[in-house]
């Protein structure tokens, strides 16, 4: 037993060994085990293991977030942090009176209300359509194809919106040569941008968004169909009163947790689009704090929108996940 | 006859028989469905056909068209030619290549090692290292910060300010940390009794019974690096001798800025190929940019719903 002594899912190891199956013994011997020098000298190769992505994390991780200080400096890179001059909550005070951040704000909220109500469905009937699908290869295959586009970067999927619905693309082209004179240009069209953006998410990512769907559908005991069947309810009354409430947990949980990303979506999409289109339609909280912080060089001015963005997203995610807890869902972490 | 030709038709599909309970679709929504089905492919697949096809156009065949191909009017290779005998866009394509290769390595070697180091129950420590990483999922400092820590470092116009802030995804981390979790303790504790380092476990037992997971963690870490793009325009955007092709693709394609002076259409005119069009040198790009995923495709696919469901592992 002496050599044990170093093992640690052994008698005198601490507890969380369920699957060890040491049991109970091992959870009362958690206080008397072996003192903290021993476990640390016992473990050393796996602390040695976890430095270099603690490493990353404190540098690219930590080391940002204190530079956050700098929102309540007027900070300028020839003072760097240490030596630019404090200036309280006057950047919060332009912030706020500034009517390209409420406007950024607004607009978040906006084109993130557009995209989740078009969005969300998409996925969920493109799971029903599949799931009842006798052919295998062809629900394999369309499942492959419609998932694809997850893959792509949004650089990419944009030059593809833009080569097929922009101005010279392949469909206003189309309807050029066949008798239409002006037609729309969609990807430069301002009112119409929470479509396009609504309509490259879902181009992007609702084959993608199935898979958790048909999980859940897989879930549901075919016994029930059969006995709805016999019972005479057609395609609709089983697709309502079974297929539906089978998917209202996993609907309601990813609601949940969108509703968290909702200050934070979109980031690449919008930028990459805020050229052609201009910021009264693309702009949303990331690119205000990108543009006016890097673009325009106010660091502190764009560090403060960034912890605005930051905390306000914090909440909302920590928030999501009570709201899920009292689902009964686990969310992103239990309890 | 009929009879016979629907049974190959439906061996050939893999169909599965209908249940006898369910009722026979009428003609009318088996037509609607099967027309769903063709647009939900098309809205996919033409896109993709017509940028390919674009690529392999000549001028003629795209001025006929007036834009994208969708009917083939003459066929060249000139605008791959071009990109593989030098210029920005080969470059880009080796840089990036490069870049996901190197990344994605760099990347695997951190997170297996956090993954294991983490995974052992009852060792030291492993609960506060795991909230601090767990800390950073939920809040971070934001591009700001970021940029300057990275210029502060020396990383401004630097590959490794490519890779290494964001080389590690904690929520790989736990993901890995999940299934070596799972391995058989015994396996583990009998190899550590024989004398085994937990370097040696983690090389000779662990990795070799996480192959699916290593593998589906690897594609998508590969994936995010030839993607990434933001950080090349927040710490290289102006040196467009260094750019990955994501960025080629983002200044030359979709802001349609002009090749000229970029080495490009240089090289074009040295070999003397009128035939060169610009869309067609444009859509190729797309299609480099795309080659690499569909390589991998197939392979990630296979993880398909073990790479999502992942999304239900705890810390």
């Amino acid at each position: 037993m002496a050599t044990r002594v170093s093992s640690r899912s052994g008698p005198g190891a601490a507890a969380g060994t369920a699957a060890g199956g040491a049991g109970d013994p091992a959870r009362g011997a958690r206080r008397t085990g072996p003192s903290w020098r021993v476990r640390l000298r016992r473990d050393k190769s796996l602390i040695i293991m976890t430095l270099p992505a603690l490493i990353l994390l404190l540098v690219f991780g930590y080391a940002p977030m204190l530079g956050l200080v700098m929102a309540f400096q007027q900070y300028n890179v020839y003072n760097g942090l240490l030596y630019s001059p404090w200036v309280g909550l006057a950047n919060f005070q332009q912030l706020f009176g500034d009517p390209a951040f409420w406007h950024a704000f607004w607009n978040t909220l906006l084109l993130f209300s557009v995209q989740l109500v078009l969005f969300f469905p998409v996925p969920i009937a493109l799971a029903i359509l599949l799931d009842g699908l006798l052919s295998r290869r062809l629900k394999a295959f369309l499942q492959s194809v419609t998932a694809l586009p997850h893959f792509f970067s949004w650089v990419l999927v944009i030059t593809i919106f833009q080569k097929m619905i922009g101005g010279a693309g392949l469909i206003p082209q189309f309807l050029r040569q066949h008798g239409v004179a002006n037609p729309v240009d969609l990807m430069t069209n301002a009112p119409a941008f929470k479509f396009l953006v609504s309509a490259q998410l879902i181009w992007k990512e609702a084959g993608w968004n199935t898979i958790v769907f048909l999980a859940a559908l897989a879930a549901i005991s075919p016994s029930l169909y059969e006995a709805a069947a016999v019972d005479g309810a057609g395609w609709w009354r089983r697709t309502r009163h079974i297929t539906l409430p089978g998917l209202k947990g996993i609907t309601i949980l990813l609601l949940i947790l969108n509703l968290g990303y909702a200050l934070t979506f979109g980031f690449e999409q919008m930028l990459i689009q805020r050229g052609a289109i201009g910021p009264g339609s693309a702009e949303v909280l990331t690119t205000f704090s990108y543009v006016f912080g890097i673009v325009n060089g106010n660091y502190s001015y764009g560090a403060a929108a960034g912890l605005f963005l930051g905390v306000t997203s914090l909440i909302l995610i920590l928030a999501a996940n009570k709201v899920a807890h009292a689902f009964g869902e686990d969310g992103l972490y239990r309890r | 006859m009929t009879s016979i030709s629907t049974r190959t038709l439906h061996a050939a599909l893999g169909t599965a028989p209908r249940p006898v309970w369910q009722e026979r679709p009428k003609p009318g929504t088996q037509a609607a469905k099967g027309g769903g089905i063709a647009v939900i492919l098309a809205l996919v697949l033409v896109p993709l056909y017509a940028v390919t096809l674009t690529s392999f156009s000549t001028q003629a065949s795209i001025n006929i068209a007036g834009g994208l191909v969708l009917w083939p009017h003459g066929l060249t290779a000139n605008a791959y030619t071009l990109i593989f005998t030098g210029g920005v866009v080969g470059r880009a394509l080796l840089i990036s290549l490069l870049i996901t290769v190197a990344g994605t390595a760099f990347s695997m070697v951190v997170t297996v090692l956090a993954a294991y180091g983490l995974s052992r129950p009852g060792s030291f420590g492993h609960r506060t290292i795991l909230l601090i990483m767990l800390i950073t999922m939920f809040f971070n400092g934001g591009v700001i910060p970021l940029f300057l820590v990275v210029s502060a470092l020396g990383g401004y116009d630097q590959y490794w300010a490519l890779i290494l802030p964001s080389a590690v995804s904690v929520f790989n981390i736990l993901v890995m940390r999940a299934f070596f979790s799972n391995i058989a303790a015994e396996l583990i504790e009998s190899a550590r009794i024989d004398g085994a380092s937990d370097w040696v476990i983690l090389w000779r037992i662990v990795l070799p019974s996480s192959k699916a997971v290593t593998a589906v963690i690897a594609l998508f870490y590969a994936v995010g690096y030839w993607n990434s793009w933001f950080n090349i325009l927040l710490f290289m955007p102006a040196d467009s001798s260094k750019w990955p092709l994501q960025m080629v693709m983002y200044n030359y394609v979709t802001e349609g800025m002009s090749f000229a002076g970029s080495g490009v259409t240089n090289v074009g005119a040295n070999l003397g190929r009128q035939q060169i069009a610009p869309l067609s040198l444009q859509m190729a790009v797309v299609v480099l940019t795309v080659v690499p995923i569909l390589v991998v495709y197939p392979f990630v696919q296979k993880h398909f719903t073990k790479g999502v469901l992942l999304g239900a592992v705890k810390g």
